[in-house]
């Protein structure tokens, strides 16, 4: 760490540096009202009763066990994992082969600036659009999207048959894993790139001297070096999966017999967080602990997989 | 030009394979402008890319059920002060961090570490408490204030001081008997601006777009930012029933984003190959 002023000794200095605190009081304060405190709140409340209204009781671990019992809770993350995965599959193999494709030395492909800005634009659509676009567009009967198949299947003369890709259980995870593989494969796509662009030129040129070919320079250097940042991807990307809201939220009904298909563990809190009616304040911040516990496990056994060296 | 044909049809194939995807990532949003000028009932008999004439139809359905363009105002309500006081702030903090000895130094910087990693529905339901508890439900303020303290924007402007900022100028300017503050907004933000405009701008997107939490705090209709007042079309059987209005108003909704994102692409796009070389 690199934080040292280069000027030492000078008493005029300590005077300089109690500036310091007027930096980043504002920042602290803030801080520990907003992010601080909320944290060790829930914390408490994860271990009392607390409904809607009135006072709190501590009740020891009973929220989690509670959480640990209840299968609808175990059904939610494994809901999550499985859109994740499908998801993050998706995701990252696009954004791994566009990656080949731009950083191949024999066909030298151009305009990666164009395709790159075209790829990121579904990554700047707030969630609630993105949601009721394609639950439109998807509609079972009325939709867009199964008019265009059916167009198609028309012109081999053949008879499609409309599929509820949001209604029907077996289809609804992977409808929305494949939307957003389609919101964020640009953003992978960018961050493998530029852990591209950050490889030095020598070590290409050096192995390019030495004969390595296309695919050995593709296996011995590029991938290696690129492992910390599929690291770092695959770890955002799991974080903010187990976290997976709005879109399941949106376009799931609870009318439609998919709703127990694509409840993520967010809407399961959600549900006794928020929800009028089955508000149970407490339990609800047991979940949110169990899904961190739950997050911190997997990141460490994620960390230790990929860099057995330095974990 | 002295490559076979075989190289120069894998080129072409991959070419083509290239705008394929780029088409995918542009057809629901030509499908959207298209559909947003079509009637419910030619929507659902047939797909095309020629443009309806029930546009006028479909925004006055819209329009009866709620006005649009009273969340985008509430949404800039939000974003904008949002934003601006993040990059202040953050600025503020990092140069703090970056150039200051002090007593807790470390600690802070230990904090902002360990809340980056910390994923955000841990301090939901505290954070609601604490709104509820200071009568801050159906305010701005509980959107606008926390993102004064953005542990991974003054992660990442700490870094970009020490890697930007040569100390050597904020000595002089001491030798000059330049208040320190007067420094800091002087010398010290312009020299920082590139960093903290490409924040800003992944910040102000951020918080247009943000759903989960306005959507706790804020429960009167007329507060609603644009992503909550989208999520209400659902309720609206006029709008549903008219595929045509959904259309429009995804529409409207997404066009002040693309806007951001004509102006700014360079930005956005430099700021995600940052953070990835960072990881």
């Amino acid at each position: 760490m690199s934080n040292k002023p280069t000027v030492r000794k000078h008493n005029k200095l300590t005077a300089y540096n109690r500036w310091g605190y007027v930096f980043v009081a504002p920042f602290v304060i803030v801080f520990l009202i907003f992010s601080v405190y909320p944290v060790l709140r829930t914390l408490y409340l994860s271990f009392t009763d607390l409904k809607v209204m009135g006072d709190a009781h501590i009740i020891g671990f009973a929220n989690y066990k509670r959480v640990v019992l209840d299968k609808f809770f175990w059904i939610s993350l494994w809901n999550t994992v499985r859109i994740w995965i499908v998801n993050i599959v998706l995701q990252l193999g696009l954004a791994f082969l566009l990656m080949m494709v731009f950083s191949d030395m024999k066909y030298k492909i151009q305009g990666l600036a164009a395709f790159r800005i075209i790829y990121y634009l579904p990554n700047l659509i707030a969630a609630t659009s993105v949601a009721f676009l394609f639950a439109t567009l998807l509609d079972w009967r009325y939709g867009t999207f199964n008019v265009m198949l059916n167009a198609i299947y028309k012109l081999f003369g053949a008879h499609y048959n409309p599929v509820d890709w949001l209604g029907n259980p077996a289809t609804a995870g992977h409808t929305i894993a494949v939307i957003q593989a389609w919101m964020w494969f640009g953003n992978s796509f960018i961050m493998l790139m530029a852990g591209v662009q950050g490889i030095s030129k020598d070590y290409f040129e050096a192995a390019a001297i030495d004969g390595a070919g296309r695919w050995t320079i593709f296996g011995k250097i590029t991938i290696p070096l690129l492992k910390p940042i599929m690291m770092y991807v695959a770890i955002t990307s799991l974080i903010g999966g187990l976290q997976m809201f709005d879109l399941p939220f949106l376009m799931g009904n609870k009318a439609s017999g998919s709703y127990n298909s694509i409840q993520t563990v967010m809407m399961y809190l959600y549900k006794f967080g928020f929800t009028a009616g089955t508000v149970q304040t407490g339990y609800a911040s047991a979940v949110a602990y169990m899904l961190f516990l739950i997050i911190l496990a997997v990141s460490i056994i994620q960390l230790k997989l990929f860099n057995p060296k330095e974990a | 030009m002295g490559h076979s044909i075989g190289y120069n049809v894998k080129k072409a194939l991959v070419y083509i394979a290239l705008v394929v995807l780029a088409l995918a990532c542009m057809l629901p949003f030509a499908l959207m402008l298209v559909n947003a000028t079509r009637t419910g009932a030619e929507i659902s008999r047939s797909f095309t890319f020629i443009p309806g004439h029930a546009l006028k139809e479909n925004w006055n359905i819209l329009f009866d059920y709620f006005n649009i363009f009273v969340g985008m105002r509430n949404s800039l309500l939000v974003a904008v002060p949002a934003t601006a006081l993040g990059a202040y702030f953050s600025a503020l903090t990092a140069y703090g961090l970056a150039f200051y000895k002090f007593k807790g130094n470390k600690v802070i910087f230990g904090a902002i570490l360990v809340f980056m990693m910390i994923p955000g529905q841990l301090s939901l339901i505290g954070f609601y408490q604490l709104c509820t508890k200071l009568h801050l439900v159906n305010s701005y303020i509980p959107l606008i204030v926390p993102a004064i303290a953005a542990p991974g924007t003054v992660f990442f402007l700490r870094q970009y001081t020490l890697s930007a900022l040569p100390p050597s100028l904020i000595e002089a300017a001491r030798i000059d008997g330049a208040p320190e503050l007067y420094s800091f907004h002087r010398i010290v933000l312009p020299i920082l601006s590139p960093g903290i405009a490409t924040m800003a701008i992944m910040g102000f997107i951020g918080n247009w777009n943000n759903y989960l939490l306005p959507m706790i705090i804020l429960t009167k209709n007329e507060k609603f930012t644009l992503p909550v007042m989208m999520a209400t079309l659902r309720a609206s059987i006029d709008v549903a029933r008219n595929q045509g209005a959904t259309y429009l108003a995804v529409a409207i909704s997404v066009v002040p984003i693309l806007l951001v994102f004509v102006f700014f692409s360079k930005y956005i796009i430099s700021s995600i190959s940052a953070g990835a070389v960072k990881g």
